[in-house]
């Protein structure tokens, strides 16, 4: 009961630009609310029953003030229909510098990995000023990655990766929610986001971490369950080879071509079957019960910079 | 005044007193009446988990219930109350009431379908509670899939069996009604010429048969996914879960309009008889009905906007949501232009027409700003949506069934209910349910998310509000079940028409007798032209 706050804090850099579109739906609804309240209580006292006025309709033309009240609310919806899908679009646009972090969900808690190798459980620490990108999956039901400081929200899906992005813009600590219900502990699947400075996110990052990047766990892993036995260059040719992969097109057996992005990249590896590349066999096992989520992550993120070529720009996609 | 003369003292509702003149009835009053009792019923359980879960919310921490109970709690009050209540509402206690009077007909097309759909609503209804009763259910009302599928410990294939069930009786309801306005008008009774209220019945009943197959597939499909382990929403067993919500919400939006294009009828027949005056712009009323339940199809992906769903279907679906307010806006400018230069008499219905109108304005308004996806992904999934929709389904649509119940109660017992008595509820629960829900738009904003059993201290202030708001609310839906109760014996004696409207069912006694009307009543006008007030004085 100590505080009891009427307005949400704005930690984001796109935070204020919704504000901005939510008061002005606040306005409009105003508007719209005092207009009518208004003409209901002033016909309803003026044209009481028993009340000696003049009733007499002169006029039998509706059409014009019909056609007033459809395309003046047409045009005003139509405009914040524009401006709030404009700043959707950014909002699902994350800079190509954004940092990336991997966000796993599973009942109940938040796993986060960073790729210098850092990890957090229901904590996220992100430097302040940089766009980050935050990538996304559940291990088990939806759930969806709130921070409402921050005016984000993204579900989070089994089985496929998905992302938001924001750039923190006040140093301190905010609410982090799972926004989807998804089961008994539900309202405890809740953490923090601390926003630190650039110093002393560095400084966090190097006292927190174990040395070894995402990409190097995965590497191990990759050789841990003798991936490379078929998929190298120099061994036969029994699965398509890796290097270069992520981010380009690759044709499939029954015809149609994919982007081999990081949800294809997981899928691969958990359900081979799938998508089977043309001129390979289904022979490929799951690693589904293999792997957890968080070494899945890795491994993807170790074949996103196996080459730096194609892959480059796939990591934005 | 000759008609009531003719068949002094029998009536439908004296017409017999034996349980099998009752269970068995084909009178489509007296199955309204068996509706009526149903869905009260209903009402008050799932009022009562409300009642729980507002008790548990007054405090951060958990006192009342265990997380796995509060989590039931709003499960089986969204079930109750969408299914079992608000669905059926309206449309099968009033709609079947008062469809085949408005028309001038003698009962609905097919009467015995019309028994078997109250039939059919039980046993779904039974099914169900067993479910609820036996272990319960915790997966919200949206199932949403894996969840539902494969990791919820709880009753779900038999809710998904009593749902399935439940939705035959939507189906057989909305086309007898569709039947029944196509070929059992009166002679003389044109399509521009029937009351609002049957137009947005039709309308209704349009959604109901289109719509509620693909619920009845869906819950289908996750009790099969459930007893069998076959991957339909199911990644890991080579499902899709978003499947599962495009399927859900293509019944579920248009559901949105099940519930309130039938209370906007009530609205429409109400402020044309208080004000004494046609509505203003009587055919673009009606167009609205259809545009809504048109366009209501169109817009499931509108709660999808975070889902994972295509940013570019979210903007077809961002666009088409703003279109569908429009036909909504339309009607809230016409029935307050009916009003200008009208002799508006301030009885209980009209309070509750107001009520609506104001509420609902509310709740759509509230609309535009969950259509708009950047503001969309902040609010969505907190108490801003649980504000909205209750501004939509309470404020809405309980709002235009309690100004039903009161604006028909005279003809449907033949008694006028306690004016006094009516009124100052009317205003209890105006104030009760503001204060129930508006604290929930600024919960909302501020990021507490919905179905939450523990809260952050800081949203304390508003949820004790927001408790104390149904207090009084709850008092509000009681002070009626009384009064209504007591008016049944203690009641004035109404006359076949107290308000003086003009709409076929007025024209015969209150209560009606069996066959309705003595002969077929033969239509020459519109439905709502007032004679001169002197000549109702003189009565």
């Amino acid at each position: 009961m100590s505080s009891f706050p009427l307005l949400p804090d704005q930690a984001s850099a796109n935070a204020g630009s919704i504000d901005a579109l939510f008061f002005a739906l606040v306005g409009v609804s105003l508007f719209f609310i005092i207009l009518i309240t208004v003409l209901l209580f002033v016909f309803a006292v003026r044209y009481r029953r028993g009340n000696r006025v003049d009733r007499e309709i002169r006029r039998k033309d509706n059409l014009k003030l019909e056609l007033t009240w459809i395309i003046i609310p047409t045009l005003i919806s139509l405009g914040i229909f524009v401006w709030s899908s404009y700043l959707y679009f950014q909002g699902k646009t994350p800079p190509a510098d954004a940092m990336e972090i991997y966000v796993t969900g599973k009942q109940w808690m938040w796993k986060i990995q960073h790729q210098r190798g850092n990890r957090e459980i229901n904590e996220l620490h992100v430097p302040l000023g940089q766009p980050v990108k935050l990538v996304m999956t559940s291990q088990d039901v939806i759930h969806s990655f709130f921070i409402p400081a921050f005016r984000i929200k993204q579900d989070v899906l089994p089985g496929r990766y998905t992302t938001e992005w924001f750039t923190a813009t006040r140093v301190g600590e905010y609410h982090l929610f799972c926004a989807e219900y998804c089961g008994t502990s539900h309202s405890g699947m809740i953490g923090r986001v601390v926003v630190m400075e650039p110093m002393d996110f560095e400084r966090w990052l190097a006292t927190s971490g174990n040395n070894e990047t995402m990409a190097s766990s995965g590497e191990q892993l990759f050789r841990t369950y003798g991936c490379a036995a078929c998929h190298q260059e120099a061994s036969s040719s029994r699965g398509p080879v890796l290097a270069g992969l992520a981010g380009s097109a690759v044709k499939l057996q029954d015809g149609r071509t994919v982007i081999a992005d990081r949800g294809y990249l997981q899928e691969s590896i958990n359900d081979p079957g799938a998508k089977i590349v043309a001129g390979y066999s289904p022979i490929m096992p799951t690693y589904r019960t293999t792997l957890n989520q968080e070494q899945l992550n890795q491994i993807v993120e170790y074949l996103l910079t196996m080459d730096g070529g194609v892959a480059a720009t796939a990591r934005r996609n | 005044m000759s008609h009531e003369t003719a068949v002094e003292g029998t009536n439908y509702l004296n017409n017999g007193y034996s349980l099998r003149s009752w269970f068995l009835t084909t009178d489509h009053k007296r199955i309204a009446i068996l509706y009526l009792f149903t869905i009260v019923l209903f009402f008050f359980v799932g009022g009562s988990f409300a009642v729980l879960m507002r008790l548990e919310l007054m405090s951060p921490q958990g006192t009342l219930v265990q997380a796995e109970t509060y989590n039931k709690l709003f499960t089986m009050h969204g079930i109750v109350m969408i299914f079992f209540f608000l669905i059926p509402s309206i449309p099968a206690v009033l709609g079947n009431f008062l469809i085949p009077m408005m028309v001038g007909a003698r009962d609905l097309a097919f009467p015995r379908l019309n028994l078997l759909s109250w039939y059919v609503f039980v046993a779904g209804a039974s099914v169900t509670l067993f479910a609820l009763v036996t272990g319960g259910l915790d997966t919200g009302w949206t199932f949403y899939t894996p969840f539902s599928t494969s990791y919820s410990n709880t009753r779900v294939v038999p809710a998904m069996v009593g749902i399935f069930i439940t939705g035959f009786s939507s189906i057989l309801t909305g086309l007898n009604f569709i039947v029944t306005v196509h070929k059992m008008r009166a002679p003389g009774l044109t399509w521009f010429r029937l009351p609002l209220f049957v137009w947005s019945l039709y309308a209704t009943s349009l959604v109901m048969v289109l719509a509620t197959p693909v619920l009845a597939i869906t819950v289908a499909m996750v009790a099969f996914e459930r007893a069998t382990g076959i991957g339909i929403f199911n990644p890991a067993i080579g499902g899709d879960p978003l499947l599962f919500q495009h399927l859900f919400w293509f019944y579920s939006h248009p559901a949105v309009y099940i519930m309130i294009l039938p209370a906007m009828g009530v609205v429409s027949e109400v402020i044309a008889t208080f004000s004494r005056k046609e509505v203003f712009g009587y055919r673009f009323v009606a167009a609205a009905s259809l545009a809504i339940a048109v366009y209501g199809f169109l817009v499931w992906g509108h709660h999808m906007f975070v889902s994972g769903q295509s940013v570019y279907a979210g903007l077809v679906f961002s666009i088409l949501s703003y279109l569908v307010a429009i036909p909504s806006a339309v009607k809230v400018f016409n029935w307050t232009a009916t009003l200008y230069k009208g002799q508006i008499w301030f009885q209980t219905p009209l309070l509750y027409a107001f009520g609506f109108i104001g509420l609902f304005t509310i709740g759509g308004l509230t609309g535009l700003f969950l259509a708009a996806m950047a503001v969309d992904v902040h609010l969505t999934d907190t108490y801003f949506i649980v504000a909205h929709f209750h501004y939509i389904m309470v404020g809405g649509a309980v709002m235009g069934f309690m100004a039903g119940i009161h604006y028909w109660w005279p003809k449907i017992t033949g008694r006028l209910y306690p004016e006094g008595w009516a009124k100052f509820s009317a205003l209890v629960l105006f104030v009760g349910f503001n204060l129930t829900f508006f604290p929930q738009f600024l919960l909302g904003y501020l990021g507490m998310p919905r179905r939450y059993y523990h809260y952050p201290p800081e949203f304390q202030v508003l949820n004790v509000l927001s408790t104390a708001g149904a207090s009084i609310l709850g008092v509000g839906y009681l002070i009626p079940l009384i009064y209504l109760l007591w008016s049944l014996k203690r009641g004035k004696v109404a006359g076949a028409n107290p308000w003086g409207a003009t709409t076929l069912e007025w024209q015969t006694a209150s209560p009606p007798i069996t066959q309705n009307f003595p002969t077929t009543p033969v239509v020459t006008s519109g439905s709502y032209e007032f004679p001169a007030l002197e000549e109702v004085h003189s009565e």
